[in-house]
C-alpha cells in the first residue's frame, strides 16, 4: 500500500471511528494524566464495562492542558458527541459509566463539556469553557484528541499533508511560505524561522543536519514535553518539510531524558514512520532523503542553547562556544546545521498544511501565529494553553487562567523562565510579543509563566532564578561562573536582612556587566530576573536592605510570629502541632511562643481556628506579648459579648 | 591570502582573512589584555578580558574568538569594554588570592622580606610560584585594579594541594579556570589526562574520577605547566635561571631544541625552544624534567675511562680513541660490530653505520633500543 493509500484509509478510519457503533472512552494519559492518576481509571473503567457487558474502546489520548482538571475521561456514545469529565477518580468513573452507558444519563453535573458544535443535555459546549474559550489551537490542535500512538489518528486528522503539500514544491519556495507566515523561533529568541532555513540552505556542505531542540528545562515549563506524548509526528512532520527545504539528510532530536514518556512515544512513532516510508531514503518516492536520530540528554539546562547542545551530541562537555561561526555555517561535526525547537517545528507543520497566509492571519503585526504557554503558579487553572501572540497578559491571568486563587492580590507574572523577567499588575494590559516583552525586560522564552501573588516576595523570588542560573551555569566563562554567585551570594544576604544599602545598585552594576559580557544567553539573560525585580519592586529590596522587613511576609529570617494573649483563648492546638515544641502555655493559660526556638515554618498559624485568628505574623515590627503564659482573657471577654 | 581592511579604535588596519581581531589588534599594536588566550591552543573566549565592541553586533564579543571581516568597525576601548573586562577580573579576583594584588608595596619586595600585609601566609606573593612572572597580576596592573578596590569578597582555599605528581603540583587555589592546561593536554599532546569537571561555580580541573594526577593517564610532560597564566599549575623545584643556553635534548633521537636556565654554573630549569623546527617549544617528561638531575650527578661520566689494571682509569679522548683503533685494526670485518645508541641523534647514528660499513667493512650495526 502506498502513502496515498494508506491516508485515504486513515481518513475513512478516523471517520469511522468518529461515527463509530460502538461507545468509546478517552482517557487523557500523559505524564500530567497519569500523574493525577488516570492509570488507575482504566482498571476500574474496564471491570464496570465488564460488569454490563458492554463493547467499547478505550482510546488513550494525550494532554489536553487542563491540569487542574485531570484526569480527564471523554465518553462518546454513537451518534453522539464526545463529552469530557474532569477530576474523575476510580470512585466515581464507575458511576458515570453506567449512569451514561447503560442509564442514557450524562451526568451534566459532572460533566465538564461536550465536544461539538451545540451544547447538549444541560452540558455546555467543551470550548466554551473560560479556560479554552479564548485559545487558538493550531499546535496543540491534536492533543488530548487523538491517540499518540497510532499514526493513523495523526494522518486521519490531516497529518503529514504539509509535508505531501511540500514536495509539490521546491525548497525555496517552502522557505518562502514560511517566511510569508512570519514564523518566528519558539525556543525563546524568536528568530524568523524562513530566515534561518535560508541560511543554512545557502551554507555550502554535501551533508547538512536538522536538530529538534526538546531540552526544555525552565522551570515550570511543560510545552515540549505535552506537545513530545500528545502528538510526536506533528513536529516530525515538520522536520521532513525542513530537512526538504534546507536540504539536509541528517536529523537528530535532542530531548531530555527526564521525559521517559517522550522519548518512548518518539522511538514508538519514528518506527511507524518507517513502516510508512516517511523516513529514510526517498521519503514517499521523493528525492528527499532523512535518517532521524533520537539524541536523550543528561539533564543540563545549558544544553538547550545550541552550541552546547551540538557539543553534546558530538559528546563532548555540554558547554557553549562563542559565534561566529553560527551553526548554519559550521554546526554537528562541523556541518551546516539548523535548530530549532519543538514547537516551531510543529507549526511549520501546520503552516505547509493550511497555508502561510491563514497562519499569519493569527496573531498581531511582528508577532504572528499562536504561542504555547504552561501556566503555573499562584493561578486558579493550572494548564498548558495557546493563545494568539499579541494577547494581552490580562486576558491569559484571568479569562484562561481563571485569576488568582483565595482572593488574593495578582503581584507579578513570571515570563520565559530563568532568563525572563517579572512584570508587575501595571503590565497587565501588555500584548504578549516578542518586542514588547523584550521592552518590558523579560522575554517570550520558551512559554513558561508562572503567576505570583502578594504572599510572594520578588527579592526572594529573584534569589530562586539565581539559584537555578549559578547551578546550572557551564562554568566557562567567568561573567555568568562567577558573577551568577556573586549576584546570589548578595541575594541571599538581602533576603536574611543583612544587605547592605549599596548592594542594590551593586547588583545592577553586576547585572549589566554579566549581561555585556556573558558567552552565551544562558548568562546573558541571568541577571534578567534581578533587573526586573528591582526595576518595578525596587521598594522591596529597599525594604529587606534599610528595614530588615519582607513585606510579602515570606523571607524566613525576617518574619516573627506571636500569639495575641488578647485572642488566644488556650485551644491548645498550635502547641501540640508545633513542630519545634517552641509553645509554652497550659489549659486557661494564653500561649507564648519562644522565638529563640521558633523555625518559623507558620503551622502555628495555619492551624489557630479562623474564628480567633490568635497567630499574628509580622515582618519588621515586635508585637509586645508577655515572657510567660499568663490567663486567658479573651474568652471571657467573648463570652460577655456572646452575652450580649 | 586575501586582503581585508578593517578600522580599529578610529584606525584603518590591514589584515588577512582568517585573523581573529585579537590578531589583527596585536599586529597593529594595540593591547588588548588575556588571559585563556593562548597562541598555539584553539581560543576558548571563556576570561572575557579580549572583549571588544563591533558596529551592528550586540553586547561585547571576544576578539581572541572573532574572525575580523571587511569594513567592521571595532572598539577596544569604550565604556562598555572596560566595564565587562573590570567586572570579569573582579570576579576572577574574588577567587584567588589576591595578596599580591593588594599590597602597594608589591613591586619593592624580595623573597625574604617580612611581609606588611595581614593576609595569610600561603596568600603572599613571596610564596607563588608565578610571582612577577604571573599573567594576572600583569592584566590587574592594567586594568589599574588593585585588591582594595573590590566591591566582593573573596573566597579561596578550600582545596588541598594535588603533590602527587613527582616533577609538578597543582594548587586548585590559584586557579583561574582558563582552561589551557585542559587544552594543552588534549591539543597539543593528545593524552587528555585532565579536562573540566563539575558546571558552574563547583567547576574544576580534574583527572578522570578526580584521582590525583599520578594515578592518571598523565604523561608529567608538562606543557599545562608552560602555559599557566598564574601559579596553579606549579614545579616542584623553582630556581629563578640567571642566564640561558640553547641545546639539543640528549634524550633520544627526535633532537629537540631546548633551553637550559642556568643559575650559578648550574641548569635549573629547562623550556623548548620555540624556534626549535623537530618540537616547536614542545618537550617530554625527559626533556623537561629529566636533564637537570642527571647532568650534575655525581655519577655522570664526564671523560673516557681505560681499564688499567683491573680498574678504570681517567684518560683524554685521544688515548681512548687510539686505544679502540688499535685494537679493532687487523681484525676481519665479520669479526667486528658496531653498537650504536638511541640517544643519539639520527645523524650521528648515520654517521656510525657509515663508520661500520665504510671503514670496518661491516654491516653488523645495531643500537642500543633493541637490547
Amino acid at each position: 500500500m502506498n502513502f496515498e493509500e494508506r491516508q485515504k484509509k486513515a481518513i475513512a478510519d478516523w471517520e469511522e471511528l468518529e461515527r463509530g457503533a460502538r461507545p468509546r472512552i478517552y482517557i487523557g494519559s500523559a505524564t500530567c494524566g497519569r500523574a493525577a492518576g488516570a492509570l488507575k481509571l482504566v482498571g476500574v473503567i474496564e471491570a464496570e464495562l465488564a460488569r454490563h457487558n458492554i463493547q467499547a474502546d478505550i482510546v488513550h489520548v494525550g494532554c489536553i492542558g487542563l491540569c487542574y482538571l485531570e484526569p480527564l475521561v471523554d465518553i462518546v456514545k454513537p451518534g453522539r458527541p464526545r463529552i469530557s469529565y474532569a477530576n474523575v477518580t476510580p470512585r466515581n468513573v464507575g458511576k458515570i459509566i453506567e449512569e451514561y452507558l447503560v442509564n442514557d444519563n450524562p451526568s451534566p453535573e459532572l460533566a465538564l463539556g461536550v465536544l461539538s458544535e451545540t451544547a447538549l443535555d444541560g452540558i455546555g459546549r467543551f470550548s466554551d469553557l473560560p479556560m479554552l474559550k479564548p485559545q487558538v489551537r493550531i499546535v496543540t490542535a491534536n492533543c488530548g484528541i487523538i491517540d499518540p500512538e497510532k499514526i493513523e489518528h495523526y494522518v486521519g486528522r490531516g497529518g503529514y499533508g504539509g509535508l505531501v503539500r511540500a514536495l509539490g514544491m521546491t525548497p525555496e519556495q517552502v522557505i518562502e511560505e514560511i517566511k510569508k507566515s512570519g514564523l518566528r523561533g519558539r525556543g525563546g529568541a524568536g528568530f524568523p524561522t524562513g530566515m534561518k532555513w535560508e541560511f543554512c540552505r545557502k551554507a555550502p556542505g554535501d551533508t547538512k543536519y536538522i536538530i529538534c531542540n526538546a531540552d526544555e528545562g525552565d522551570p515550570g515549563a511543560f510545552m515540549n514535553r505535552s506537545l513530545l506524548e500528545s502528538d510526536p509526528h506533528s513536529l516530525l512532520e515538520g522536520m521532513l518539510i525542513g530537512a526538504y527545504a534546507m536540504g539536509a539528510t541528517e536529523a537528530y532530536i535532542y530531548v531530555r531524558a527526564e521525559y521517559p514518556l517522550a522519548v518512548e512515544r518518539l522511538k514508538l512513532a519514528l518506527k511507524q514512520m518507517e513502516e510508512w516510508g516517511l523516513v529514510g531514503d526517498n521519503i514517499l518516492a521523493s528525492n528527499l532523503s532523512l535518517h532521524i536520530k533520537i539524541k536523550e540528554g543528561a539533564g543540563a539546562f545549558v544544553c538547550g542553547e545550541e552550541t552546547a547542545l551540538i557539543a553534546s551530541i558530538e559528546g563532548r562537555r555540554g558547554m557553549p562556544r562563542p559565534r561566529p561561526p553560527f551553526p548554519a555555517q559550521a554546526g554537528l561535526w562541523g556541518k551546516p546545521t539548523n535548530i530549532n525547537n519543538v514547537e516551531t517545528w510543529a507549526d511549520a507543520a501546520s503552516i505547509m498544511r493550511k497555508g502561510a497566509e491563514w497562519y499569519a492571519g493569527h496573531g498581531a503585526e511582528k508577532s504572528k501565529g499562536t504561542k504555547t504557554f504552561a501556566l503555573a503558579g499562584k493561578i486558579n487553572n493550572t494548564g498548558l494553553v495557546e493563545v494568539p501572540l499579541g494577547t494581552p497578559l490580562r486576558k491569559i491571568i484571568y479569562e484562561i487562567g481563571g485569576g488568582i486563587p483565595d482572593g488574593k492580590a495578582f503581584k507579578a507574572v513570571q515570563t520565559g523562565g530563568p532568563s525572563g523577567g517579572c512584570l508587575p499588575a501595571s503590565l497587565l494590559d501588555l500584548h504578549v510579543e516578542y518586542e514588547s516583552l523584550a521592552q518590558a525586560g523579560a522575554i517570550m522564552g520558551s512559554g513558561g509563566m508562572v503567576v505570583m501573588d502578594e504572599d510572594t516576595c520578588m527579592v526572594d523570588v529573584a534569589r530562586y532564578f539565581l539559584t537555578f542560573t549559578q547551578s546550572e551555569s557551564c562554568g566557562k566563562c567567568v561573567p555568568c561562573r562567577v558573577g551568577t554567585r556573586k549576584m546570589l551570594d548578595i541575594l541571599e544576604d538581602i533576603t536574611k536582612g543583612k544587605g547592605q544599602p549599596e548592594d542594590i545598585d551593586l547588583l545592577l552594576d553586576l547585572s549589566e556587566a554579566i549581561k555585556a559580557g556573558s558567552l552565551c544567553g544562558l548568562g546573558q539573560t541571568a541577571p534578567n530576573p534581578v533587573l526586573t525585580t528591582v526595576r518595578y519592586f525596587r521598594d522591596e529590596y529597599e525594604a529587606h536592605v534599610r528595614e530588615q522587613r519582607c513585606p510579602a511576609l515570606a523571607c524566613k529570617d525576617l518574619i516573627a510570629f506571636y500569639i495575641l494573649p488578647d485572642k488566644c483563648v488556650a485551644c491548645g492546638i498550635c502547641l501540640r502541632n508545633c513542630p519545634a515544641q517552641a509553645i509554652a502555655g497550659a489549659k486557661k493559660m494564653v500561649h507564648v511562643i519562644d522565638q529563640s526556638k521558633c523555625t518559623k515554618c507558620s503551622t502555628c498559624l495555619d492551624v489557630c481556628p479562623v474564628k480567633f485568628s490568635a497567630v499574628a505574623k509580622v515582618s519588621g515590627e515586635q508585637i509586645e506579648v508577655p515572657g510567660e503564659p499568663t490567663p486567658v482573657t479573651a474568652l471571657e471577654r467573648d463570652k460577655v459579648a456572646a452575652s450580649k | 591570502m586575501e586582503k581585508i581592511t578593517l578600522t580599529m579604535d578610529g584606525q584603518q588596519v590591514e589584515a588577512t582573512r582568517g585573523m581573529t581581531l585579537l590578531d589583527v589588534a596585536r599586529q597593529a599594536g594595540l593591547y588588548i589584555p588575556t588571559l585563556c588566550y593562548y597562541p598555539d591552543l584553539e581560543p576558548y573566549g571563556g576570561c572575557r578580558m579580549c572583549v571588544v565592541e563591533i558596529e551592528k553586533v550586540r553586547g561585547t564579543q571576544p576578539a581572541c574568538t572573532y574572525p575580523a571581516s571587511e569594513g567592521m568597525v571595532v572598539r577596544t576601548n569604550t565604556d562598555l569594554v572596560n566595564k565587562v573586562r573590570r567586572t570579569a577580573l573582579e570576579l576572577i579576583l574574588t577567587n584567588h588570592p589576591c595578596a599580591c594584588l593588594e599590597c602597594h608595596r608589591r613591586k619593592r619586595c624580595s623573597p625574604y622580606d617580612v611581609c606588611l600585609r595581614t593576609v595569610a601566609v600561603q596568600d603572599r606573593c613571596v610564596n607563588c610560584p608565578a610571582n612577577e612572572q604571573c599573567e594576572l597580576q600583569e592584566v590587574t596592573d592594567y586594568m589599574g585594579l588593585s585588591g582594595h578596590e573590590l566591591r566582593l569578597g573573596w573566597t579561596t582555599g578550600h582545596f588541598s594541594v594535588d603533590t602527587s605528581n613527582p616533577f609538578f603540583d597543582l594548587d586548585r587555589n590559584r586557579c583561574i579556570l582558563c582552561a589551557r592546561c585542559v587544552r594543552a593536554c588534549n591539543e597539543i599532546t593528545g593524552v587528555g589526562a585532565i579536562d573540566m569537571a563539575h558546571r558552574g561555580y563547583a567547576m574544576k580541573v580534574a583527572t578522570f574520577g578526580d584521582r590525583p594526577l599520578k594515578d592518571s593517564i598523565c604523561r608529567s610532560c608538562g606543557e599545562c605547566l608552560v602555559r599557566c597564566p598564574v601559579g596553579a599549575l606549579e614545579p616542584k623545584e623553582i630556581e629563578r635561571p640567571t642566564g640561558e643556553v640553547a641545546t639539543t635534548c640528549p634524550y633520544c633521537g627526535v633532537g629537540c631544541s631546548m633551553k637550559l636556565g642556568l643559575r650559578d654554573g648550574r641548569i635549573v630549569k629547562v623550556s623548548g625552544d620555540k624556534s626549535g623546527a623537530a618540537n616547536e617549544g614542545r618537550l617530554c617528561v625527559k626533556g623537561r624534567f629529566g636533564v637537570t638531575d642527571f647532568v650534575h650527578h655525581a655519577d655522570r661520566l664526564t671523560a673516557p675511562l681505560i681499564r688499567k689494571n683491573g680498574r678504570f682509569e681517567e684518560a683524554t679522548w685521544d688515548e681512548a680513541l687510539d686505544l679502540v683503533a688499535s685494537k679493532l685494526s687487523g681484525r676481519r670485518p665479520e669479526e667486528m660490530a658496531v653498537v650504536s645508541s638511541a640517544k643519539s641523534t639520527n645523524e650521528d647514528n648515520y654517521v656510525m653505520q657509515k663508520f661500520a660499513r665504510l671503514v670496518l667493512g661491516t654491516n653488523n650495526v645495531d643500537h642500543c633500543a633493541r637490547l
